[in-house]
């Protein structure tokens, strides 16, 4: 085990998804000699050249329109968005083109494409740099969206997002790129004996009265809630997985609890929490104690960054909700 | 703005009246058997075409994309190509699909709403039709980037109209292709109108002039001259192939006939237009050329006729018994790899619709 921040393990997954296959490619806006503006593929295109990290013109759309060719030639682009709030452009190429190339080709044509995108907030940051767009991926069919949780996910999971013949939309929490922890680099995600299914929601904390279930940046605040919660024991999912959704490990863990917190820093409407209270609840509805609550940003454009700390959700407004659930 | 042909701008190498012109850069020799061939491909593709709008208004296709008046620019194009190379069409370049050896049945079966594709692109070196306006032309560039990659000497056509210049795809397609030197031929059908819109909305200057702006060349041709296309189309995939980068080929053309089978063109152009543009069909040219040269008789039109009617026949007949697909085949390919959800919907959906019995009552 090594301690590393998350950064420092994507950037060791990449590395070694590099080395395992020579048809991976790094393709975005500054991602050569500057190393991406959060250094994810720094020394990258020292080691592998400049035609395996290729510094791309500054246009979405294009970035996503020539992967798209360059999957067809037979490679596997790994493809980086600078900002979550810049992946719009793009928007077009992705659910047009992207999700639908190998339903549209009836499977001859593979699109095994990671478009990785640094989201969310709580860094200060100015306008369009903080938002969190995961829903209206998931919402597409074709594509598969994944978030880790920890340095340990993200080492491995971006080597199963490149190693999958599927487009993934990987969302990286970019307020936790510096959070530290210990990685297994040891670990060989090809391995599907020791590696754990990505698409499969993990219990981070195992407890008795409310399950909550979060994702990406919000996994930390959560386990924090949980361990500073006294009158109820909460477990922790951390659903890695947005599209497909595991919802068997959130059935699993709602039937003992009776109780569902959904947290994530997007916008509640329409968005992953209220996709999750509907099938828990279709699911559940003889083991719910009280209703699925959300505890999410509110409906509004991301605020500007001296409101953040009211507007992104924390340990207490997470407590808040545990209190609520149990109060019914 | 200027008519391109009548200004005498455009490459020319056949005039409206079938006659040889010369020009001081391109030229093409040809067979006599390859010239013939050629007459043969514009002549099948038109009466597929003249079905297929047929079909459309019996209601057995749901739409049809004519490309009625443009089959000497994408049959030309389309043959200079070998076959590792790739070629990205619209939804209108029937001669280019035609050219690569795609079946009729084949590209009908879309307009037909049995698929959303129906072949398989790698395997013919052509992706399916792309609908959405522009989208391709950066497939093309990624394309030919991986062509690069691979150190080949594969080339890529990706064809767009007049209209698709405006968006923002084919301009960074251009910026693309540009700075990564790609081997990719940009082949801009200039039909002169984007459903009602006419080519003055598109650009104040001639589009193969925004090619200069990217720095690579721009060439403008009679898109109906199929002799000329073939001459530069040729030039311009030599150029991608040696390392020379991109070009933008602009084939001046005319789309002769409704934008689709859902549009209604009396009530944004004028008649005389169509009679103009009836004067410069890029298959009537051939046809006496070929006549006058003495490389193909009556005899061979007739037969060529003929074949065409046959064909006929068979899009028809083709098109008429499609099978239709299975229910439950909607949920195929969503992913390579399916999952849990989605096969519980695909079940839901088969057990639901099985739950009727036939003749039975609610």
């Amino acid at each position: 085990m090594t301690a590393m921040t998350m950064a420092k393990a994507l950037n060791t997954g990449l590395r070694r998804a590099m080395e395992q296959d020579s048809k991976v490619i790094l393709f975005g806006e500054d991602i050569g000699r500057l190393g991406g503006v959060f250094r994810i593929t720094d020394g990258l295109q020292k080691d592998f050249g400049e035609h395996r990290v290729m510094d791309a013109p500054l246009a979405e759309s294009g970035i996503v329109g020539a992967a798209v060719g360059l999957a067809m030639r037979g490679y596997r682009p790994v493809v980086e968005i600078q900002f979550d709030g810049f992946v719009y452009p793009a928007f077009d190429q992705i659910v047009s083109q992207v999700a639908k190339m190998h339903r549209r080709t009836e499977g001859t044509v593979r699109m095994p494409i990671v478009i990785r995108i640094p989201y969310g907030g709580g860094i200060g940051a100015v306008e369009h740099h903080s938002e969190s767009p995961e829903a209206y991926f998931a919402h597409t069919a074709g594509l598969r969206v994944l978030t880790p949780g920890d340095p340990q996910a993200a080492f491995v999971t971006i080597q199963q997002a490149i190693a999958c013949d599927d487009p993934v939309v990987y969302f990286e929490p970019k307020r936790r790129y510096w959070d530290k922890g210990d990685v297994d680099e040891g670990l060989d995600a090809r391995d599907r004996q020791r590696v754990p299914d990505p698409w499969q929601a993990r219990v981070v904390k195992a407890g008795d009265d409310v399950t909550v279930a979060c994702y990406g940046p919000m996994v930390r605040t959560c386990l924090e809630a949980a361990r500073a919660s006294s009158d109820a024991s909460l477990e922790v999912i951390d659903l890695q997985s947005l599209s497909p959704l595991d919802i068997e490990t959130l059935v699993a863990s709602v039937e003992r609890t009776g109780r569902l917190v959904v947290v994530h820093e997007a916008s509640a409407n329409v968005g992953i929490g209220a996709e999750i209270a509907a099938r828990v609840t279709e699911r559940c509805f003889y083991s719910l104690e009280a209703p699925v609550l959300r505890v999410t940003g509110f409906d509004i454009p991301y605020p500007a960054s001296r409101l953040e700390e009211h507007f992104l959700p924390d340990l207490d407004r997470v407590l808040d909700a545990v209190d609520r659930a149990m109060a019914y | 703005m200027s008519d391109g042909i009548r200004a005498g701008a455009a490459i020319q190498l056949l005039s409206p009246e079938g006659e040889r012109v010369s020009n001081t850069h391109y030229d093409i020799s040809l067979g006599d058997a390859e010239l013939r061939d050629l007459y043969r491909d514009m002549v099948l593709v038109r009466r597929i075409d003249t079905e297929a709008t047929a079909l459309q208004r019996q209601g057995e296709l749901g739409l049809w994309a004519s490309s009625l008046g443009q089959e000497a620019a994408q049959v030309g194009s389309a043959r200079c190509l070998r076959p590792g190379d790739f070629a990205f069409p619209t939804y209108r370049e029937h001669g280019v699909t035609w050219s690569r050896g795609i079946k009729p049945l084949e590209f009908l079966a879309m307009f037909r709403g049995v698929t959303n594709g129906g072949w398989d692109p790698i395997e013919r070196g052509c992706a399916i039709y792309t609908i959405v306006i522009g989208n391709q032309a950066l497939h093309g560039a990624g394309y030919a980037m991986g062509i690069q990659l691979d150190d080949s000497d594969d080339a890529v056509i990706a064809y767009f109209g007049d209209g698709a210049t405006d968006e923002g795809d084919v301009n960074e397609a251009f910026v693309f292709g540009s700075v990564f030197n790609a081997p990719v031929v940009f082949f801009c059908q200039n039909n002169q109108w984007a459903i009602s819109q006419p080519r003055e909305r598109r650009s104040r200057a001639p589009i193969h002039e925004r090619a200069a702006g990217f720095g690579f060349p721009g060439v403008l041709v009679d898109g109906n001259d199929i002799l000329a296309v073939m001459a530069v189309t040729r030039e311009a995939l030599d150029r991608a192939r040696t390392g020379g980068g991109p070009t933008l080929v602009e084939a001046y053309t005319y789309r002769m006939a409704a934008h689709t089978t859902s549009d209604d063109p009396t009530r944004y152009r004028r008649a005389e237009e169509l009679e103009i543009w009836r004067l410069r069909d890029p298959i009537e040219r051939l046809k006496v050329f070929l006549a006058r040269q003495g490389i193909a008789d009556r005899h061979y039109f007739d037969q060529i006729e003929q074949e065409a009617d046959e064909l006929a026949v068979h899009v028809r007949d083709g098109v008429r018994s499609m099978p239709e697909p299975e229910a439950t085949s909607m949920f195929d390919h969503v992913y390579a790899e399916s999952h849990t959800l989605l096969e519980e919907q695909r079940r839901h959906l088969h057990e639901y619709e099985a739950s009727f019995v036939p003749g039975g009552s609610a």
